[in-house]
């Protein structure tokens, strides 16, 4: 029953393994960039699952072309805005963690985060 | 409708276009918009919540020209509009506290940055309190993130910028699990607004059908934001992110960034989830076992600091964990409790941060124990503040931290198998916040032993610093307050709660 569910649900299942390696990524790599990566996979697995959930099978994109207004001609359209504002928000966090990660690469020339925090005990401030 | 009821939205908005405002102003003029920002805004939330009190009842305020279940809305009541009040203040009396700090420790052209950065936290501080829409509080917990990784970087050091990287991961980590959470929880109910949520979230609950989903949907969401409000093992970025920042971040991110998330995670609780449903899961056992070990880690933590401010931040991670321990009683007394010890927290920590910046200010800057040796009779003010603050946070009667402890026993007493590891984890707690808050309330006032020489250690009159001195008188007062007439602030908060939900 059980395995049955899981073969339908197949792309749902890739989303979570795919938030899986970006989430672990990001807590368990060294260096900054790397675990930049796994965030843009974390947050793209989140797109993913909602983009899977709002898509119903043989409907079309809800723009209106040709005149077609019936609702049952389009998938769900709110999914596809949630989507949208969380690319804006990755958007910003990446933009803001990679301006961080210049700063401590230009004081520390290392990517390492335990090598800066060693560093920064060295200093001793 | 009434006028009055405006005033939620009017100050939401009037936060936010403060903040771009202040980009294009000077330094001096960014700092006068956002002083007559928050008091308007102090002044805005009090008439609120005047008008909730005596209509009695909770309102919602339709955002834009859709109806619920499809547009956007903000609910209003007494807790929510004393919770905005309250943030207000505390945020008021911090930065008034770092005015001198600011000034020394922020270079000449980002001055004004500071202060976009604080309109911005104060705008989603108080759309998080109002909202009444899951994926709106998805974006402003964001937006706070940003602002609070801006506060923190914004003194230019290689720790900052450091615990502002540790800060950020941490925050997206936690604020990646809420965003699935409320995925999830969407998938499963087709909606977004909270009120919604709920209706569907009891008929999947009377039906026992996606029972596993919406056990993880919630799991996911309360495991985010205690990442983000730094419950026990999530906290490695905290003491460095407090210790090292200015003055007036400091403040504000113990006391109110991370009680927002707190604030929202109450509300999922209750509005989104129902709180009985929530009971029922053993999600709340999770946060109880977590707060426990937090109170007693972060202490420890605390008194192995050799530095008076990352000793402070380390405090704070105990406190947090007495907020979780309330949640995770599971009852309606518990969460009272830690509503109140959010509350108490955020006068007290606030305080002692603001008070050990006079006592290091009376001792050449230096943080370090050693250097403090008889900074209350340099600073006598700062002394008896940093006093205060301190029987507070240890549970002395007339204090505030005296109300919550008291109200969290009362809380876990009955309780069957909680009752006991509640009782034992509050009373070794309260004996570890003595042993480092009394050290140093006695370090303070030891005098200076003839053949030891403080650097730089002056005397510094009240008068010297009248903004940081006012502060704290103000913080001593509300700290007092709070501590002496409890009542009718735990009325209001219980009365706040079941109109909450």
């Amino acid at each position: 029953m059980d395995g049955i569910n899981l073969l339908h649900n197949y792309g749902e299942a890739v989303a979570m393994i795919l938030f899986g390696i970006g989430f672990s990524n990001l807590l368990l790599q060294k260096n900054l960039i790397k675990k930049i990566i796994g965030l843009n996979i974390m947050d793209t697995a989140t797109y993913l699952f909602l983009a899977l959930k709002g898509y119903i099978e043989g409907r079309k994109a809800p723009v209106v072309v040709n005149g077609v207004q019936s609702v049952e001609a389009y998938i769900n359209p709110i999914p596809s805005g949630l989507v949208l504002t969380g690319i804006v928000v990755s958007v910003s966090v990446t933009a803001l963690m990679l301006a961080l990660t210049i700063r401590l690469y230009h004081r520390y020339h290392t990517l390492d985060l335990d090598e800066i925090s060693t560093l920064l005990k060295k200093e001793g401030k | 409708m009434d006028f009055v009821q405006n005033f939620p939205f009017i100050s939401i908005i009037l936060s936010l276009f403060s903040g771009p405002l202040s980009s294009v102003l000077s330094g001096k003029w960014a700092k006068r918009v956002n002083t007559a920002v928050i008091v308007v805004i102090g002044f805005l939330s009090a008439a609120t919540l005047g008008f909730v009190i005596s209509t009695g009842q909770a309102y919602v305020y339709t955002m834009g020209h859709f109806p619920a279940p499809w547009g956007n809305e903000i609910r209003v009541g007494v807790l929510e509009a004393a919770m905005a009040l309250f943030f207000c203040v505390i945020m008021f009396l911090s930065m008034l506290g770092g005015i001198r700090e600011r000034e020394e420790q922020i270079e000449e052209s980002k001055q004004n940055l500071y202060y976009v950065m604080v309109d911005l936290l104060l705008c989603s501080l108080l759309a998080l309190v109002y909202t009444n829409d899951l994926f709106t509080a998805y974006v402003f917990v964001e937006i706070n993130t940003i602002s609070a990784c801006g506060l923190i970087m914004i003194r230019q050091n290689g720790r900052t910028i450091e615990a502002a990287t540790r800060y950020m991961i941490m925050s997206l980590l936690g604020s990646g699990l809420l965003l699935l959470g409320i995925c999830f929880l969407y998938d499963l109910t087709g909606h977004l607004l909270m009120s919604n949520i709920k209706e569907q979230v009891g008929i999947l609950a009377a039906t026992g059908s996606y029972h596993i989903p919406l056990v993880v949907a919630l799991g996911l969401m309360s495991v985010g934001l205690a990442i983000k409000s730094a419950l026990y093992p999530f906290h490695a970025w905290l003491p460095d992110a407090y210790g090292y920042s200015t003055l007036s971040s400091a403040a504000i991110l113990s006391s109110l960034v991370s009680k927002g998330y707190i604030f929202l995670l109450i509300k999922i609780f209750y509005r989104v989830i129902g709180f009985e449903i929530v009971k029922e899961s053993k999600v709340i056992h999770v946060l109880f076992v977590f707060g426990i070990i937090g109170m007693i880690m972060g202490s420890v933590s605390a008194i192995k600091e050799d530095d008076i401010r990352r000793m402070i931040a380390f405090s704070s991670v105990a406190q947090i964990g007495y907020i979780y321990m309330g949640f995770g009683l599971g009852t309606a007394e518990g969460v009272i409790a830690s509503i109140y010890h959010v509350v108490s927290h955020s006068a007290t920590k606030s305080l002692l941060f603001v008070a050990a910046s006079g006592l290091t200010d009376a001792s050449g800057k230096s943080p370090r124990y050693r250097d403090l040796t008889g900074a209350a009779y340099r600073n006598r003010l700062a002394g008896v503040a940093f006093t205060v603050g301190s029987l507070s946070m240890v549970g002395m009667p007339i204090f505030s931290g005296f109300i919550s402890k008291l109200l969290f026993a009362r809380a876990a007493i009955g309780h069957h198998y909680k009752m006991l590891p509640t009782l034992i984890a509050l009373a070794i707690s309260v004996v570890l916040n003595a042993v480092y808050f009394m050290k140093t309330v006695i370090r303070i006032y030891t005098p200076v032993p003839a053949d030891m020489e403080i650097a730089a250690g002056r005397t510094v009159p009240a008068g010297e610093q009248p903004a940081k001195s006012a502060a704290l008188v103000c913080f001593i007062v509300l700290n007092l307050l709070l501590g002496l007439s409890s009542e009718p602030i735990i009325n209001l908060i219980r009365s706040g709660l079941e109109m909450f939900g």
